[in-house]
Parts: structure tokens; C-alpha cells; sequence
């Protein structure tokens, strides 16, 4: 065990928690993907050194109070409003770096036209796209990204697309308008997609500083609570589901 | 015996359990433990630090941040 | 030197705006009102002033880009008529509860439903009383004439950075679209940043490393916490009943009744008071300037003076009810009005007078 006492010192440290993130415990469930993004959000600006310039925008869901995580400036908005308080944001203060953080609901459903709109306009910002399929701040109702036959609270037989209509793609709607520059659909479930979604979250924010338009990085995630199964159980039935329906990788990248 | 490159620190208290860095470990250090911490989550921790490679993929993939990840400069020695 | 311009009331207020050093404008077009964001796009302010005006693509996107630039601590502002200010009471209540500064102005219009584009003042409990959900107030100012139209803009900021609450500005068709002389004030410059940062602390212009973060939010999950800051919210509210209430006198000195009218209105009962007195009836009119807070105390004065009060609002009875409510029964007090885009003449608002309170 003395090789570890000689290893476990300031010098060696390869991985630590960026200062960008604050002490506060995640309210979020033991292995939601929340908690994997915020950090890559975080470790984006304390790299890009861009922390005194960096406004947030939080949505209402599980990540409504995604403020207390990150140690910036942050908005919290009305439910599916955050791509219209990023627009103003932006646009009052083009000097400043300003992002969204928005869940299925919020993005794909009540925010459709916000949404929409934002990247129409290639409104110079980042939005981040947590897709995991369920509701789950409200206790796992059927979201527009739920799959075809997936149970949730609000379809307990499972999605029936007669009934409930197919679950929108919308990153390969948005990808579609000119306002985007970068569309891209990463994952945070092992290390090398994780090292991936970094990259993707870096290229948004190079691309705002390079006043390039919309940059959307969805995230497909888990939600063991709402999907009713363990964080690594529910990992591997994303990789089983969620990928062949939305499949990883870049849908526009300019 | 291997030699130990690497080693972590598992922030006990904050951990929640939930194994996502046990399936990343590409050398199978890291277990849950027996007990449980203040919040009633089997806490992860070094089971196996001999085989600690400090890739630092567990610290990558926790969604808590509660990982610190070590790793000997190429050379020195224990 | 005076400037002096004929100018709609629509017109007034986008040019107010650019003159006050306003920040940014979100919009979507609704009749009777478009002329402000036109005559916004026409004056091109982004060129000189710096000025934000964005055509969204609803109103609920107005008021939220609203929100985040007041949560930036920037003077902005919407406008839109009655259907679409229903869509901003989600807006405005996150606004209120974010105690975030900002002027909405609203050209009100016949309804409930699409309605009728012609004017109306049908919205009168939607911006006073709240209008979206929880407690919370709208400082609501109404102007009667185009030149008030202009006044009220900056009146309006000073009002909500004071308070950090919305402003209201409750005008309708008429004041809107009718056309009268109006004196323009001197341009203003803009806030700078380092302006916002000194006066406004709260403001989300990226976190330096001598202070916390800033966090604009309307949710607290625990209800400890929710009531102390509604307690806060009501003793804000009672600071400004207590000291920004405005109103008109026109004839009240010797009145043995009293009509109390806003806006447009109070234009037409200006005359109504003309008509009345030719005939012998000693009649003044109290005109609420500010909505909210409402001028209680001196109609609890004029409760002691005068035989009745009579409400005249183009609604069916919507502000006679704070009239009744301010003097408790100590006078009667009566409705009268035409509604849903009608408007009342000054003779008729006599006759009505007649009837309700003298006796016939």
C-alpha cells in the first residue's frame, strides 16, 4: 500500500473536480447524465478561461436548478423560454459567452417554437440538448423523445405511435435550418464518448466566439429513476435503444 | 505483481453509488463497498489499487465529480 | 430648444424609447399597436444608440427576451394589445417573482377572446391585480394623451428599476392610434456596463471573481423560503401604494359628484364634467394616473364630500370595484360604460350620471 501513498500527491494529480463547478452536492439521481454535462460545461470554460463571461440559462425540469452547480452567472427561465432569454442575453451583451441547458420537455415539447426559432435566427449561442426520453422531474411522464413502446407514467403501455404520434428527432429538424452551424448528438456514458461530448461542447463555444451562429450538442442520457432501472442497467438499454433511433455523431458541422 | 501507475481518491461522502465508474475501470480496481456512507449509498472505492493504470476514465464518467485521479510521472518509483 | 412633433401614441412610445437610452425592445405584431416596433425598424436605433429591437416570433418569446435582458440589468421592453398580453402573463408573473425591471406596454383592445380591434379598457384587472399566477403586482401607469404616451417611458423605468418590479404602461386603441402634438425630450445615453455593474449588483454580466454568483430565479422549493420573499414582494408593494401614487383633479374643489376615469376615457368625462356643469350639476372628475397603486386615500377624501362617484371605463365594470373598495359604502359608487371596442360619448356618460346617482 506504499505505492499509493507515494502516488496520492498534488504532483500526480491527473483528474480533479474544475474549480468552475461549486462544492455543492448534484440533487440529481446516482448516475444521471445531468451531472456528467454540467462538468463538461464546467471544465469547457475554466479551459477556454472564460468563466468572468460565461452566462447560463437554465430550463425548468430536473436541471432547473442547474445554477447551483456551475460558479457563473445563471438564469433560470420559464419553461421552454431559455433559447428566448439566451436571445436577448446575447444579443444585449454580444461580448459574452451565453448558453442554454435544456431537457427533451423543455427543448423538444413546450419550447418547440422558442427552440426553433432561436436556431432559425442563428442566434450566436450554445444549446445543450439532455435527451433522455422521460419526464423526470415530474416523475417520468411520456416525453416527445420517449421511443416507440417505451413505458412511462403517462403511457404505462408504452408509447403507442397511433395515439401519441412518433418521437421527434428534433437536432435532425434543427440541423435543417440555416441559422445552425454545428448540430452534433454525443453521449456521456463511457469515457470515450464522454472525451467526445468535451470536444463537441468545445466546438460550441469556439463557435460562438467565432460568431459562427446556433450550435445545438444534444446529449443522449439515462434516467434510471424514470427509466426504473439501475445507472448501469440503464446505460447499457441506451446503447441498446436510444442509439439505433438516435444515432450518435455530428448532423452538420460548418 | 503489477506495479501500481495510478490510484484515487474516492470522495466518500459526495458518491452516490451508482457503478458507472466500476464498469469504466478498464482494469477492475474500483467496487462498491459493503457499507454504506451518510446517504445510505454503497460507496465506491479501490478495491484492487495494485491494478490502478491512473487512466482516469472513472473520474471522466462520474457524474458527481467525486474522483480524484493519480498517476506516477514515468520513472518514479515507490 | 423645444421639439415638437404630430405623432400617434404608438409612434410616441418607440421614439420615447430610443430617446431614453432604452437598451432593447422585443416585439410581435398585434393590432392596434404595431406601429411601435415599425417606427422602431424605420428610426434603426441598433445605429445610433446601440439599441436592441427584435421582431420575435410570439409574445411569449417578447416577454421572455424581455426577462433576459432585464435579468442583464438592461432597460427593455415590449409591447403588444390585449390577446397577446394574455400570452406574456406567464412572462410577467417569472418576471415579478425574478424581481426583475421592465416596461410592458399595452394598446388595449376589445375582447375576451380575439375581440375587436377597437379600443377598450377591458384589461384593467389583468394589470392590476396581477394577471398571471401568485401574488404579485404590476406598477400599472395610464396614460390619456399622446404626449403621456412619451412621458410614461421613462417614468415607467425609473418606476421598475426602483422597485425591480414590471411596469404596465395601460393605454388602449384610442390614446394608440389617435395623432396630437407631442414635445420630445433630449436623447439620453445609454446605460454602460460598468454603469449596470455599480447600480445594479444583481445583474447577470458574468461573474467577476470579487463577488458571488448572480442568479435570477422565481423558484424556491422550500415554502419557508417562498413566503419570507412573498413577504418581501407585499412590503415592496406597500412602499409603493404609500409613495407613487399619481392622479388628476379636474373640477373637484366644489364637486357634489365625482367621476373617476382613465386614460381615454377620462378625455371623454373631461367634457362629460364641461356638459354637466353648463347644466348645473357640480360634477369633478378624479383621473387614476397610476392604476396600481391606486389613489385610495384621496377618494376616501372625496367620500366625504360628494353625494356619489361614478366609474366610467370602456369595460363592463372592472375599476369601480377598487372605487368601492376604497370607500367601503360611505358613498354610493356606479358603473357606467360602453365595452367591447364601443366607446361612450360625453353625453352619454351625463345622462348616466343622471340616472345612477341624481335620480330621474
Amino acid at each position: 500500500m506504499s505505492d499509493i501513498n507515494t502516488i496520492i500527491k498534488p504532483e500526480n494529480i491527473i483528474y480533479k473536480k474544475t474549480d468552475v463547478l461549486t462544492d455543492n452536492v448534484m440533487h440529481y439521481c446516482p448516475g444521471c447524465s445531468h451531472g456528467t454535462v454540467h462538468k463538461l460545461i464546467a471544465e469547457v470554460i475554466e479551459e477556454m478561461g472564460i468563466q468572468e463571461t460565461t452566462i447560463g440559462i437554465a430550463p425548468v425540469g430536473c436541471s432547473v436548478l442547474a445554477y447551483n452547480y456551475l460558479e457563473i452567472d445563471w438564469q433560470e427561465a420559464a419553461h421552454g423560454r431559455a433559447p428566448a432569454l439566451a436571445t436577448a442575453v446575447k444579443r444585449l451583451m454580444p461580448e459574452k459567452y451565453v448558453f442554454s441547458y435544456q431537457g427533451d420537455g423543455d427543448l423538444a415539447a413546450i419550447g418547440t417554437a422558442e427552440t426553433i426559432h432561436a436556431c432559425n435566427r442563428g442566434e450566436n449561442i450554445v444549446m445543450v440538448f439532455i435527451n433522455n426520453g422521460i419526464y423526470g422531474m415530474t416523475g417520468g411522464q411520456m416525453a416527445p423523445t420517449t421511443l416507440p413502446g417505451m413505458p412511462a407514467s403517462t403511457c404505462p403501455a408504452g408509447r403507442d405511435v397511433s395515439h401519441d404520434g412518433a418521437p421527434i428527432k428534433i437536432s435532425e429538424l434543427l440541423a435543417q435550418l440555416p441559422g445552425t452551424c454545428y448540430v452534433t448528438r454525443q453521449s456521456v456514458h463511457t469515457a470515450a464518448n464522454v472525451r467526445k461530448t468535451k470536444k463537441a461542447l468545445r466546438k460550441a463555444f469556439e463557435n460562438q466566439a467565432a460568431n459562427k451562429g446556433t450550435s445545438l450538442v444534444e446529449v443522449v442520457s439515462t434516467c434510471s429513476s424514470g427509466w426504473k432501472m439501475t445507472p448501469t442497467k440503464a446505460n447499457e438499454w441506451m446503447e441498446e435503444n436510444m442509439f439505433p433511433y438516435y444515432p450518435l455523431g455530428d448532423m452538420k458541422n460548418e | 505483481m503489477a506495479k501500481a501507475k495510478g490510484a484515487i481518491v474516492v470522495d466518500e461522502v459526495k458518491c452516490k453509488g451508482c457503478g458507472v465508474c466500476v464498469t469504466a475501470c478498464p482494469t477492475k480496481v474500483i467496487e462498491l463497498a459493503a457499507e454504506v456512507n451518510g446517504k445510505g449509498y454503497h460507496y465506491a472505492y479501490m478495491a484492487h489499487p495494485d491494478n490502478c493504470i491512473g487512466c482516469a476514465n472513472c473520474g471522466i464518467v462520474c457524474p458527481d465529480t467525486c474522483i480524484t485521479v493519480y498517476r506516477a510521472k514515468a520513472g518514479a518509483t515507490a | 430648444m423645444r421639439e415638437l412633433k404630430l405623432m400617434k401614441g404608438n409612434e410616441a412610445i418607440a421614439e420615447a424609447a430610443i430617446r431614453a437610452g432604452v437598451d432593447g425592445y422585443f416585439g410581435y405584431p398585434i393590432t392596434p399597436q404595431s406601429e411601435v416596433m415599425e417606427t422602431l425598424m424605420a428610426e434603426k436605433p441598433w445605429e445610433t444608440t446601440g439599441m436592441v429591437v427584435l421582431q420575435a416570433e410570439s409574445e411569449i418569446a417578447s416577454i421572455n427576451m424581455v426577462y433576459g435582458g432585464a435579468g442583464c440589468g438592461k432597460r427593455v421592453m415590449t409591447s403588444s394589445s390585449s390577446p397577446g398580453v394574455s400570452l406574456m402573463q406567464e412572462g410577467l408573473t417569472y418576471l415579478a417573482g425574478a424581481e426583475l425591471p421592465c416596461v410592458v406596454v399595452n394598446v388595449v383592445r376589445g375582447g375576451p377572446g380575439l375581440g375587436t380591434i377597437q379600443p377598450a379598457q377591458s384589461d384593467y384587472f389583468q394589470s392590476v391585480k396581477g394577471g398571471g399566477h401568485g401574488d404579485y403586482k404590476l406598477i400599472t401607469l395610464a396614460p390619456a394623451s399622446v404626449q403621456e404616451m412619451a412621458d410614461f417611458v421613462e417614468t415607467a423605468f425609473d418606476l421598475a428599476f426602483k422597485y425591480r418590479n414590471p411596469v404596465m404602461i395601460l393605454s388602449d386603441g384610442v390614446i394608440g392610434q389617435m395623432m396630437e402634438k407631442v414635445e420630445l425630450k433630449e436623447f439620453k445615453p445609454r446605460w454602460t456596463s460598468e454603469y449596470i455593474e455599480e447600480n445594479h449588483p444583481w445583474a447577470t454580466t458574468g461573474k467577476k471573481k470579487d463577488r458571488g454568483r448572480n442568479i435570477i430565479t422565481s423558484v424556491q422549493l422550500e415554502s419557508s423560503v417562498q413566503e419570507a420573499f412573498n413577504h418581501k414582494l407585499q412590503n415592496k408593494y406597500q412602499q409603493v401604494e404609500a409613495s407613487e401614487v399619481l392622479f388628476e383633479e379636474v373640477l373637484c374643489e366644489d364637486a357634489e359628484y365625482l367621476i373617476i376615469a382613465y386614460g381615454s376615457s377620462a378625455r371623454i368625462c373631461q367634457k362629460s364634467v364641461e356638459l354637466a356643469r353648463e347644466k348645473g350639476i357640480k360634477v369633478g372628475m378624479l383621473r387614476p394616473i397610476t392604476l396600481y397603486p391606486f389613489p385610495v386615500e384621496q377618494l376616501q377624501k372625496y367620500a366625504k364630500q360628494v353625494k356619489g362617484m361614478l366609474s366610467v371605463e370602456m369595460s363592463a365594470g372592472q375599476m369601480v370595484e377598487d372605487v368601492k373598495l376604497a370607500v367601503n359604502g360611505a358613498v354610493p359608487v356606479e358603473h357606467f360604460g360602453r365595452f367591447g371596442g364601443a366607446v361612450h360619448s360625453p353625453g352619454e356618460v351625463v345622462e348616466a350620471l343622471e340616472q345612477k346617482l341624481i335620480g330621474g
